[in-house]
Order: structure tokens, then C-alpha cells, then sequence
């Protein structure tokens, strides 16, 4: 598993400064296929920063990234999700006035080609496009667990259901790396518990996971490997088991004097 | 009551029927106005079906996309001077509208992207001022260029402007077919009628296509479109041509209806006017748009008949009626805004955002934005 090309994601020495602030300090990590990977930190250590970054909204100011061999730093987010990394929102941004299946079919446009002619004129292969958008996204809805819900409109959905729903949208891009941003955060215990085992399943059904996480139980739980950033500079990396006895870990999390 | 209508559409016999009669009153309309109102109400059908064209194009940018244009009517501008410069006697050419009207739709799109670049990264009120200066340009520039070279003529307009013809049968005379008297009202009343079914097919399958589905995410939420793999940038230029590319059209149309263009038809208040007829109409809803389009070019002509009444049964004019419109207009549009938000006929997802989703914001606060 540790040999160079399984490395999916691998990040080299990004640094990213805001005014005098360094959020990200010669960042380098890399994330093998097929394993869930945790990016845990206290508050302002530069997860989301370098999340950003990674999703195409923020370039870094030195440093490279590569994804399945392709130099991304600097992308387009649409261009970002075309090369496989689709992401999911801290604070869940759905398009809320449309259906839940209308969501998840929005995820499908990166992989389709339908354009302006296609659709007034509704040719064969049009037909057939739209009706596998449609299809493809009632299997997402159905496998996230929210098939129920398809023609609801997505801001009345519960809490957890938007989650599910923000998911299914991002796996309808087909990624090869799911990016998400504190998916647990304001879920209950059971919420908590499901999406554990949906994100458990979407590892097991061959899609990497890239998880940012503020909840170190959760994290512990299902990650294979964690790094752990800490004033925008990555203090460890490793299982979770190794990272949690690491005095630099504890000490950020807990203040100097416990270590 | 629009319930009601959804239900009688979506059962397909009764909405054949239903499209039939509309094409029986839609065939007869002219003659029925011509008959019984006057020739002048044919001609005000002719424009309302103009203005059905703008508001469908401007209902793509506003209404679809989220991109809040208050420049619109350069486009048709656009559209009307690129048909004039080509089939008048301004530099003698004398092209057929067959090429002229594509041309214009495509001319109007050039123009659209030139707008849409420059404002890729603006929304809201800022997009708002951008597009308002840029459809003040257009105007400024048709007015100036008549000097060093003479391509406008400038304030003075352009007149004999070529009316649309095939072969030796040009619109502008009247012919009769049949027992029927043609018109050119009539004859215009026909072509305006068929673009503008085609503009309304155009937007309906738009609207349900992988790329409708692209402008309304995009109004939603552009950052979360973007991450979910749309190139908002090539999209919202699509919009933006898309969208002109309908005002170019209505405006060779116009050119070659009235054979006289000036500067002065495309103003500002024209750009309000359409946007009006988009919001009050429903906007991203094609019945809608075509309800407003109708509606606000009747209104104002209705009232024409407030100084003859006024005098009748008053004795005297107190209120001009260009004073009366506006004001009806301004009240039109609070009453519209406290009773019927999302507009008289609104679209499925914009009524529940502009009604639904305030009702029920207490418990969606984290979406409904």
C-alpha cells in the first residue's frame, strides 16, 4: 500500500498567507487510493484553508498538488471536479428551492455533454443522456437512503437527510476522491452513527475519502490515516492510534503543560 | 386556480383541446381586433408579441440564471440597427431578412458576451449598474456615430427601412387571400406570432435541459455550482448570448415592422419596462413572462380611452393619461410585491423561494438563503 503510485493526492510544500497570517506553512501530504483519509486540527490551523485550496477556490502561493498524476494548484473548481474531487460544504450549500433529484442531477452536468442545440432539439442521444442523468440520480438518492424524498424541495429536507443529499450530489460527479468538510458537525449520536457507515460504504465501493474533521472521536473511529495541522503546519501524520500519543498532537489540542 | 390549470394541462386529451382552441382564438385574434377595436389594436398585438420576445430572452439572464440585467433593450437595439444597416437605404444594401434575422440574433450574442465577460464576477446590485451603463452606452454610441463616417445618423434615426419580404411579397402592402383582407398588421401579426412560438418552445426545452439545470443552480448557489463541476463562467456567457440572441431577433423584427428606427426606442425605461413585464409576469416562468409581456403593453394602451371617459363623465380631463399610467404602473407593482411576490404567474422553484421558503424560514434557516 505504501509504494509511490498509490498515492492519489499528494501535496507538496503548499503554503498559502493572508496578510501577515500564514494559514498554510509548506504543507505536503499524501492520500492513498482507497483508504479514508482524516485532516484534523484545532480551530484556524488551516484545514478549510487547505481545503480550498484542493477544491479549486483559493491558489495556493507556493507549492504544487497533483491528483491521478495531474498538476491541479491554481485550477478552476469545475475543472477540479472534471480531473474526480467533488466536495461537500461545512455549512451545507444545496441548491435549496430545487428537488432533491434535481440536485443530484445538477452533479451529473460535469459528466455530460447535452448542450444548447441538444436540448431544443431533443435529439435520440439527448433523450438518452437526460434519461440516464435521471436514472443515475434516483440509484445516488436510493443508495444515500433518501430515495423517499426525490421530489421533495431540498430545503425541507431534516438536517441529516441535506447531508445525505449533499453526498449523493457529489458522488454524482464521479469522483475518485470525496472531500468533506466536517460532515458531522450538529449531527446527533445516531446521525452521527449513520453517516459513519454510509462513508464506510462509499470507501467500500472504491472511492477515497478525504475527510476534515473538528470531532477527534469520529475521526479515530474510521480513519486509516490522520494528519493533524496546527497553526497552518502539519505537526503529525499517521495512523490514528500513533498520532493520538504524539506529544505535539496533545499539545496542540490541550495547551502546553499536559504533554 | 393555477392548480387547477396544472391539472387540466397535465392530462394530455384536455391539453390538446385546450392548445387548440388557443390556436383557433390566436388565428382569428387580428381579425376579432381589426373588427371590433380598430386597426390600432392589431398593431399593439403585434408589439405586445415583440415584448413577449424580450421578456423570454431577458426571463433566460434574470429569470433562469439569476443575473439581474437592466441593459437588456441594447440588445434589441443591437438587433435593430445590425437588420436596418443592411436592408435600408443608409448605405444602399439591401439584404434579405432571411439572412438579417440570424445575423441579428447572432450579432445581439457577440454583444451579450461582450457584456457577460466584464461582469463575470459580479451579482446583485453591482451586476445591476454594470448592465444599466452598459445599455446607456449602446444608446449614447448609436446617437454619436454619425460622425466622422456616418453609420447611424445619429439622433435623426434611420427611415425606409426594407420590410420583411420573399420574392416580390413584401409585408408592407396588403393582399387579400381568400375573401380575407391581409393587412400589414395582419401579415406582421403572423410572423411575430410564429418567433414567438418559437422562442417559447426554445425556453421550455431549455428550461428542462442540462443546461437549464445549469443557470437555475447557478441562481441558487454559484459557488456550490461551481463545486459541483458546472463552469459557471461558460455558463453564464451562454446565458448572457442566449439571452440577447432573442432581443436581436425581436429587433430586426421591429425595424423592418416600423421602417423607422432612432436612438430614442431603446431607452432605459424600455430596459425597466421589460424587466417589469418579467417579474410581474413570473419570472423563470414561461407563461408567466408571456402574461407580463401581454398584460404591460395592453395596460397603458387601455388607458389611452381615460381622457375621452374623463371628459364624458366628468366634464374635463384632471388626470393625463401618461400621468395615470404611471401611476397605476408604481401601484401595479407595490400591490404586485405585497401580494404576489414571485409574480401573477410564478415558476414552481422561484415560488418557493420568494414564498414558501419566508413561510417556512424559521426551521430552514441553513439553506434558505
Amino acid at each position: 500500500m505504501s509504494h509511490a503510485e498509490t498515492a492519489l493526492l499528494a501535496v507538496h510544500s503548499v503554503s498559502k498567507r493572508f496578510g501577515g497570517l500564514a494559514a498554510l506553512a509548506e504543507v505536503s501530504l499524501s492520500v492513498h487510493r482507497g483508504e479514508i483519509f482524516g485532516l484534523i486540527g484545532p480551530n484556524g490551523a488551516g484545514k478549510t484553508t487547505l481545503f480550498n485550496v484542493l477544491a479549486g477556490l483559493s491558489r495556493p502561493d507556493t507549492g504544487e498538488f497533483t491528483f491521478d498524476g495531474v498538476r491541479l494548484a491554481g485550477a478552476k473548481p469545475h475543472r477540479v471536479v472534471e480531473c474526480g474531487i467533488a466536495r461537500t460544504f461545512q455549512n451545507i450549500r444545496l441548491f435549496a428551492n430545487m428537488s432533491a433529484l434535481e440536485n443530484v442531477m445538477v452533479g451529473r452536468h460535469a459528466r455530460t455533454r447535452a448542450g444548447v442545440l441538444g436540448a431544443v432539439l431533443r435529439d435520440r442521444a439527448t433523450r438518452a443522456e437526460e434519461a440516464a442523468i435521471v436514472g443515475r440520480a434516483r440509484a445516488l438518492l436510493d443508495y444515500v437512503g433518501i430515495a423517499g424524498r426525490a421530489a421533495d424541495p431540498a430545503y425541507s429536507l431534516s438536517y441529516g437527510d441535506q447531508r445525505r443529499l449533499e453526498v449523493a450530489r457529489a458522488l454524482a460527479t464521479e469522483p475518485k476522491l470525496l472531500a468533506l468538510d466536517e460532515p458531522a458537525a450538529g449531527m446527533n449520536a445516531t446521525e452521527r452513527e449513520a453517516l459513519k457507515r454510509l462513508l464506510e460504504r462509499i470507501r467500500g465501493d472504491g472511492t477515497t475519502l478525504l475527510l476534515i474533521e473538528h470531532d477527534v472521536k469520529l475521526v479515530m473511529g474510521l480513519c486509516d490515516r490522520v494528519a493533524v495541522l496546527d497553526y497552518g503546519r502539519k505537526i503529525a501524520e499517521g495512523a490514528p492510534a500513533a498520532v493520538q500519543r504524539d506529544p505535539a498532537v496533545i499539545e496542540a489540542y490541550l495547551g502546553g503543560g499536559f504533554a | 386556480m393555477t392548480g387547477t390549470w396544472q391539472r387540466l394541462l397535465d392530462d394530455r386529451r384536455a391539453a390538446w383541446g385546450l392548445y387548440a382552441v388557443l390556436a383557433v382564438i390566436l388565428l382569428v385574434l387580428p381579425f376579432a381586433a381589426d373588427a371590433f377595436l380598430g386597426r390600432a389594436w392589431v398593431r399593439i398585438i403585434d408589439v405586445a408579441l415583440l415584448f413577449v420576445l424580450l421578456g423570454l430572452g431577458l426571463n433566460i439572464v434574470v429569470g433562469y440564471a439569476g443575473l439581474l440585467d437592466l441593459g437588456y433593450i441594447a440588445f434589441f437595439a443591437v438587433g435593430a440597427y445590425s437588420y436596418t444597416l443592411l436592408a435600408s437605404p443608409q448605405f444602399g444594401l439591401h439584404w434579405s431578412f432571411l439572412v438579417l434575422l440570424p445575423l441579428g440574433a447572432f450579432v445581439a450574442a457577440v454583444f451579450g458576451v461582450l457584456l457577460g465577460a466584464p461582469t463575470l464576477r459580479l451579482r446583485g446590485d453591482y451586476l445591476a449598474i454594470v448592465t444599466l451603463g452598459f445599455g446607456e452606452i449602446i444608446r449614447i454610441c448609436l446617437i454619436n456615430l454619425n460622425r466622422p463616417v456616418n453609420i447611424t445618423n445619429g439622433p435623426q434615426g434611420i427611415t425606409l427601412i426594407d420590410p420583411l419580404s420573399i420574392g416580390g411579397f413584401a409585408l408592407n402592402k396588403t393582399y387579400t387571400l381568400a375573401g380575407v383582407t391581409f393587412a400589414p398588421v395582419h401579415s406582421y401579426y403572423f410572423v411575430f406570432l410564429a418567433c414567438a412560438a418559437v422562442a417559447i418552445f426554445i425556453s421550455l426545452r431549455l428550461e428542462d435541459s442540462r443546461i437549464g439545470r445549469a443557470w437555475i443552480a447557478i441562481r441558487e448557489d454559484e459557488l456550490a455550482a461551481g463545486a459541483t463541476g458546472i463552469n459557471t463562467r461558460n455558463v453564464k456567457l451562454l446565458a448572457f448570448a442566449m439571452g440577447a440572441s432573442f432581443g436581436g431577433v425581436a429587433g430586426g423584427l421591429f425595424a423592418s415592422f416600423q421602417g423607422f428606427i432612432s436612438p430614442e426606442s431603446f431607452s432605459l425605461l424600455d430596459s425597466i419596462m421589460v424587466l417589469c413585464m418579467v417579474v410581474l409576469g413570473g419570472m423563470g416562468n414561461v407563461g408567466g413572462v408571456v402574461l407580463g409581456a401581454v398584460l404591460l403593453t395592453a395596460l397603458p394602451e387601455a388607458l389611452r380611452y381615460a381622457a375621452p371617459l374623463q371628459k364624458e363623465w366628468l366634464g374635463e380631463v384632471y388626470v393625463d393619461p401618461s400621468d395615470l399610467r404611471m401611476l397605476l404602473f408604481g401601484l401595479a407593482l407595490v400591490l404586485m410585491m405585497l401580494l404576489r411576490p414571485a409574480g401573477l404567474w410564478p415558476s414552481r422553484v422561484r415560488r418557493r423561494e420568494l414564498v414558501e421558503a419566508a413561510a417556512e424560514a424559521p426551521e430552514t434557516t441553513d439553506v434558505a438563503r
